[in-house]
């Protein structure tokens, strides 16, 4: 066992000096190496980043949601329907909720204006997401007037702003009283836009979504897991997307790697010659290659991964955000808890690593079987 | 809502992408090397000088080299495999593990087997490329190549049913959790495995995997022992299999009727299900390649590599088996269900 180590240690000393005998090939190739895995990664972490974000929102989240459908459209539901959700078993409470979006024309944005139900809000004031607050520069005890659908002008006093935390959730809501709302938008009375039902054991969830799609014949019931599972496709199948747009830049990447170890300079054969000539196997040149390419790799696949991990947990991912995250006017502003998993970092080793190592078995085979007298003569 | 609900919806998956990029390349790098495998069953020929000969010996350098970075890549894809179904749970209506995701399609579980069958005949193979590298005169060529011969086929179907699997993968399909699978009322493996009783179950563990310990450290002084080695160690893998779905997953859970040998893996018992698969299928796999090895122990080139490399591979199989009980014995140990 300890020959075969020392063996390995004494091959891999001889790679790193050849390496650095030819610094100038070797960089060019590592550049390119460390740029792939980098977007590769990035692409990556963000998106797992981002899904995290959803995860840890959803979670706070009602886990039933009853619309009201009408002609296959979202329509508001009355809230006699309350009453009804309370009496089915397992349901621990069943509230209605009032929210609705308004677009500012001025601000070209559009907000989230919402009654909240574990607060109380005076009639004229409201509390702000911070977005908004930056977009209109606005703070405590100032005032903002909305122009209503209706026409009508609204003044409110700002109470408060949200705080940064709940930025993702938060950043474009205003939060109004209940009267405030209703004046605003016309909302008729007796109506909520949706009904947000939670479910005591989380295991009955399913049950109870069938109960209310029985009581309620026209609503539209969307669990929390629904909701989950979409937002873990849509950011798969980004990612998804991304990876295949980069799947040329693998394809030149792999091409160079290709390139580059079947470009042997003269120099190069020589050198193999010789070795093979004081008694080297085929085989010993082929380890010498294969550490050559794994040290190359390993190297660039840690340089890029950190460097992506900056990128995405330190600068906000700003390279590929517009592709994962969506965009608005009112984009929140949040930073990702980092987070690193061994299934990304292995999907990107056989997105990279492996392919690599594929396209040079032949070159490296190709230079390893030369012939001492065939170059030396 | 998830998009439109096709067949082939979950091809865009970065880590599907990834694993069918990979079994598309070995399958290609595989029947490359099967084609050459055919033509030195054929021709090859030490005695002669031919530069046809001396081209196949050059040649197999490629395909040795070729085959070690397949084999070792095929390795890595398993865990990646059980690692994603265990991920993609989430995007399953009832799946709470890999055994839903698993479920979701008719080829998942085979696609998994299949998976774990290219495992064990790669380390066997690289087994035998190893013993063959020691002697000078290509001694287990051909029995090298046609091996090569035979994996072929299970590399190339493994990667069917991997595409099969992930093309066929819905996201609106209802699944069963492994709380309907790993269940005794049910019918099949899964339940026949969950439904032996507790006791004799984990007593069957601990003899199967000393035995293992016991016949490995017997080897230093009789290496005939090979013979029995494998067949018991593959006896160990069932028996030890059987054991985590019947009892060593019920003592992780802490709860007598959740049998699932893929919920282990989950973060939330700390990953112990790799720590109990590792040595597992590494002590497995090492005991099947003693025996097939030692049969050439009698061959004059490979007389002085051969018993210290069946030696190193007896020592570390039992010493895996032995890693496998202490994991074991742990598992029993920190957990507050009691069986007795």
């Amino acid at each position: 066992m300890n020959r075969t180590i020392e063996r390995q240690r004494y091959l891999i000393d001889f790679t790193i000096a050849s390496l650095a005998r030819r610094r100038g090939r070797n960089l060019g190739l590592f550049a390119v190496y460390t740029l792939l895995v980098f977007v590769l990664a990035s692409a990556s972490l963000l998106g797992y980043g981002l899904r995290k974000e959803a995860r840890t929102v959803l979670a706070a989240s009602p886990e039933i949601l009853v619309q009201h459908l009408l002609a296959g459209r979202h329509d508001l539901i009355p809230e006699s329907h309350l009453a009804a959700l309370r009496d089915i078993r397992g349901i621990a409470a069943a509230e209605g909720r009032l929210w609705g979006y308004y677009y500012d024309a001025g601000m070209r944005a559009n907000y989230t204006l919402m009654v909240p139900s574990d607060r109380t809000i005076e009639p004229g004031t409201a509390i702000i997401g911070s977005a908004i607050a930056r977009l209109r520069n606005l703070g405590e005890g100032d005032a903002v007037h909305f122009l209503s659908p209706k026409a009508k002008m609204f003044r409110f006093g700002i109470a408060g702003t949200l705080p940064s935390e709940s930025e993702l959730v938060a950043a474009d809501v205003v939060l109004v009283s209940e009267a405030d709302f209703r004046a605003f938008f016309g909302f008729p009375a007796g109506m909520v836009t949706d009904i947000a039902v939670s479910v005591r054991n989380p295991k009955e969830v399913a049950t109870v979504s069938a109960k209310i799609s029985r009581l309620i014949v026209d609503a539209r019931v969307v669990t929390r897991d629904d909701i989950l599972r979409s937002y873990e496709s849509l950011f798969d199948w980004r990612q998804g997307m991304i990876t295949v747009l980069l799947a040329g830049a693998v394809l030149a990447f792999v091409i160079l790697a290709w390139d580059k170890a079947a470009g042997l300079s003269a120099e190069e054969r020589r050198e193999i010659g010789i070795l093979k000539a004081i008694g080297w196997e085929t085989s010993d040149v082929i380890a010498v290659k294969f550490w050559e390419g794994g040290l190359v790799s390993l190297g660039a696949f840690l340089v890029a991964y950190t460097l992506a991990y900056l990128h995405v947990f330190h600068f906000g991912g700003a390279l590929f955000a517009p592709a994962l995250k969506g965009w608005a006017t009112l984009y929140p502003d949040f930073r990702m808890v980092p987070e690193i998993s061994g299934q990304q970092i292995a999907t990107i080793f056989f997105l990279t690593v492996v392919p690599y190592t594929l396209a040079t078995i032949v070159p490296v085979w190709r230079a390893a079987i030369i012939d001492p007298d065939t170059v030396m003569r | 809502m998830g998009g439109s609900s096709g067949a082939g919806e979950m091809l865009f998956h970065p880590t599907v992408m990834a694993l069918l990029l990979w079994s598309f390349a070995a399958v290609g790098a595989t029947a490359a090397a099967a084609a050459f495998a055919w033509t030195i069953i054929r021709e090859w020929n030490p005695a002669s000088g031919s530069a046809r000969q001396l081209e196949l010996e050059r040649r197999t350098y490629l395909i040795a080299t070729l085959m070690v970075a397949v084999l070792v890549g095929e390795a890595v894809s398993l865990l990646l495999f059980v690692f994603n179904a265990d991920s993609m749970a989430v995007m399953f209506v009832g799946a709470m593990c890999a055994v839903g995701t698993l479920n979701a399609s008719p080829y998942g579980f085979p696609a998994l087997v299949a998976k774990i069958v290219v495992f064990f005949l790669a380390v066997v193979w690289l087994a035998f490329n190893r013993a063959d590298n020691h002697g000078w005169d290509y001694p287990l060529i051909r029995p090298k190549y046609r091996l090569l011969l035979a994996i072929f086929p299970v590399v190339a179907g493994s990667a069917a049913l991997q595409l099969a699997y992930f093309a066929d993968l819905r996201a609106d399909v209802l699944v069963s959790c492994c709380s309907k699978l790993f269940v005794p009322e049910q019918k099949g493996v899964a339940a026949h495995a969950s439904g032996l009783p507790a006791m004799p179950s984990l007593a069957a563990f601990y003899v199967a995997t000393a035995a293992c310990v016991a016949m490995g450290w017997g080897m230093r002084r009789r290496p005939g022992l090979a013979v029995a080695y494998s067949p018991l160690a593959a006896a160990a893998f069932v028996v030890a299999m059987a054991a985590v779905v019947s009892v060593l997953s019920t003592y992780v859970y802490e709860q007598p009727h959740h049998h699932c040998p893929f919920c282990i893996l989950k973060p939330e018992y700390g990953y112990v299900g790799y720590a109990l698969y590792v040595p597992l299928f590494l002590g497995t796999g090492l005991g099947l390649a003693v025996w097939p090895i030692n049969r050439y122990r009698a061959i004059p080139s490979l007389a002085e590599a051969v018993p210290p490399m069946v030696a190193r591979m007896a020592a570390v199989s039992a010493g895996s088996f032995l890693v496998l009980i202490a994991v074991g014995t742990a598992i029993v140990a920190v957990s507050n269900l009691r069986y007795l």
